[in-house]
């Protein structure tokens, strides 16, 4: 297969490589990743076609753009050895066509005195095509890679340019424009990169759980899908919460300006004819069809399987502790009544009680498992403390496979984005029962998969509670107005 | 909220999971609205395996709806070809063939994605818990005594 350059961002590092497998996975095609490395936004894959290579790019957020692979090399003599090697058999075909030749430098640059000299030393190409700085045909680019503090590169390459990325929507979807957001807002690029790993496509349905404004179903129609999503906090739906609201519900209270809410967003982007809608729900009592019947019917029916794909952020209660519906204590008999004589009020505000982050993972892969059709896709965060090698848990369900772990780090904690593929129902093994898995460090420094021991999952609580602890101490002297967290080890 | 979600949607609560007649909620007092989008034949194509259809029939009558076809549509009859003039020929004597949306599939969007209920509730056949819709959002956070 042909090989390729891809222009990686250079962050975000460990979700570049696992968005292009997404999408190659979407878009049909086998992609091979020859040379990567995590400290280089220049990456060499294969691909069966320039049409492929296109296709995958076009939709691709941590990359700028992708390049047929013309040479390479560890200076410039061996680069030019590699470029007459290996492109000499397509020179001939843009003989005459009008080209510009660019060079990418990174962590260094070329004096603009050396440029020209640089350039010229590929003239053995001969194009004799006229130059043009726009739009040009055929667009030549070197790429050089100096280490770090280093004044020459170690890696050249060559390549001519195909097609740019999907990048530009960040800028589409950022949050500073956006309508309706709140302070749990997920950055738009990240939002994209999860509705990416998610496979989002046009006439595919897609639900968010814990939709909050909506940012990550706006991402996933962006790239087509249809969606819709619940939240348990329904002013958040309507639109009387979150950040941007604030001084626009009182204008709008007012009389002037606009009603602020997860519709306006989808309107803001075009998208309105991708979205289904809102409904006020808690994941432990979803009303999903198929939820908790675990795959199979009511009634001998097939009621789940009906979703393409999950996307979710949810709520871990770093600030603000968990909540679910329910109560703390059992009922009276005289409460219960309370409760059903009052439930119809538009006052009415049903209780909540503390709930744990284990029983919230449990809960969404089990939601997941009932909804998701073979081969669909869970894209969830998921906050970990940053302390220790291995014990960083990744939660597991029977009929759910990850896909892959892309870790965000900050500097207390870091946060991960999950993704798993719902098992076809003959594949699955297994009775549910089986514990967390986690993730190692081999002495490559990849993650690889190990099954923990019973107190290894206990050890890796008290740290993830406590990672979380030292960082809401940071958080709460700088900004003193953070609640304490819940210590929640209660489980449902 | 759309005719397509109350496809799928049941009853919250736990114990009705198992009941066969929790789903599908039944629309009471509804005061529906047509919400017009834009047609997404792949989106159709992908969501009606996906349909409970008998359901879907029931709810639709329960409204007042006008009534669908016993059983479920097939796949090819959502489009249908089309003769149409080609573009950029002033001659209009050219003609291309067009997969447009049928009927079958107009209708389908008409119904599934653009009549909505604006408010109203919905009700569980099982254990008779009244879910309110309100401004097109229903809300189905149970009260204390039923969690
Ligand atoms: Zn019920």
């Amino acid at each position: 297969m042909p090989l390729y350059l891809v222009r990686f961002v250079q962050m975000h590092e460990s979700f570049r490589k696992a968005e292009l497998e997404a999408l190659a996975e979407l878009a049909g095609v086998e992609i091979e990743f020859v040379s990567y490395q995590k400290d280089s936004p220049f990456c060499i894959v294969s691909l069966p076609s320039d049409a492929a290579a296109c296709t995958i790019i076009s939709r691709a957020i941590i990359s700028h753009a992708i390049y047929e692979l013309w040479g390479q090399g560890t200076d410039y003599p061996s680069l030019h050895t590699s470029v007459k090697e290996t492109s000499s058999h397509l020179w001939a075909q843009y003989a005459t066509t009008p080209f510009r030749f660019a060079i990418d430098s990174f962590q260094g640059h070329v004096p603009n005195a050396a440029q020209t000299k640089l350039i010229e030393s590929f003239s053995y190409l001969s194009f004799r095509g006229p130059i043009r700085m726009r739009d040009a045909p055929l667009h030549l680019r070197i790429f050089e890679h100096y280490p770090f503090g280093s004044p020459t590169p170690s890696h050249l390459y060559l390549g001519r340019f195909l097609a740019s990325s999907g990048r530009a929507a960040k800028t589409t979807y950022d949050l500073k424009q956006r309508h309706y957001i709140s302070t749990t807002s997920m950055d738009a690029e990240l939002a994209l990169v999860t509705a990416n790993m998610g496979l989002a496509a046009p006439g595919k349905l897609f639900y968010d759980p814990f939709m909050g404004t909506g940012g990550f179903p706006l991402a996933c129609a962006h790239f087509g899908a249809s969606v819709w999503g619940s939240d348990i906090d329904g002013r958040t739906l309507r639109g009387t919460a979150g950040v941007s609201s604030i001084q626009a519900k009182r204008e709008y209270e007012a009389g002037k300006g606009i009603k602020r809410d997860v519709l306006g967003n989808f309107r803001q982007y075009g998208l309105l004819g991708n979205y289904l809608g809102g409904i006020v729900s808690d994941i432990t009592n979803s009303p999903l069809r198929g939820c908790g019947a675990g795959g199979a019917g009511q009634g001998g029916k097939e009621q789940g399987a009906w979703l393409d794909g999950i996307v979710c952020d949810p709520p871990y209660g770093v600030r603000e502790g968990l909540r679910v519906l329910g109560t703390r204590e059992k009922l009276t008999d005289q409460e219960r009544d309370t409760h059903a004589d009052r439930y119809k009020e538009a006052a009415y505000i049903p209780p909540k009680r503390p709930y744990s982050f284990t029983a919230l993972l449990a809960d969404i892969l089990a939601f997941a498992s009932d909804t998701l059709v073979e081969n669909g896709r869970l894209s969830m965060w998921m906050p970990t403390a940053n302390d220790e090698d291995y014990d960083l848990a990744i939660p597991s369900h029977p009929s759910l496979q990850i896909v892959s772990v892309c870790v965000q780090p900050f500097s207390k904690w870091s946060r991960r984005l999950l993704t798993y593929r719902r098992l076809p129902r003959t594949e699955v093994t297994g009775n549910g029962e089986e514990s967390m898995d986690a993730v190692k460090k081999n002495e490559n420094g990849e993650e690889v998969y190990v099954r923990p021991r019973a107190d290894d999952l206990n050890d890796f609580r008290r740290k993830y509670f406590q990672g979380f602890r030292e960082g809401q101490q940071k958080d709460t002297q700088q900004t003193s107005s953070c609640p304490k967290p819940e210590e929640s080890t209660q489980t449902i | 909220m759309k005719i397509l979600t109350l496809n799928f949607l049941t009853c919250a609560r736990k114990l009705c999971k198992s009941s066969n007649t929790a789903f599908p909620l039944h629309p009471q007092d509804a005061e529906l609205e047509i919400v017009e989008q834009d047609m997404n034949v792949e989106f159709l194509r992908n969501i009606l395996p996906r349909l409970m259809w008998e359901e879907l029939s029931g709810v639709v009558g329960e409204l007042g709806l006008p009534a669908l076809p016993p059983t479920v549509p097939t796949l090819e009859s959502l489009t249908e070809k089309k003769l149409k003039a080609a573009e950029n020929d002033p001659t209009g004597m050219n003609v291309v063939e067009v997969e447009v949306p049928s009927q079958v599939a107009l209708d389908l969007h008409r119904l599934l994605l653009e009549t909505c209920v604006k408010e109203g509730k919905l009700v569980c056949g099982s254990c008779g818990h009244e879910y309110q819709v309100r401004e097109g959002i229903a809300n189905f956070l149970l009260p204390g005594h039923l969690v």
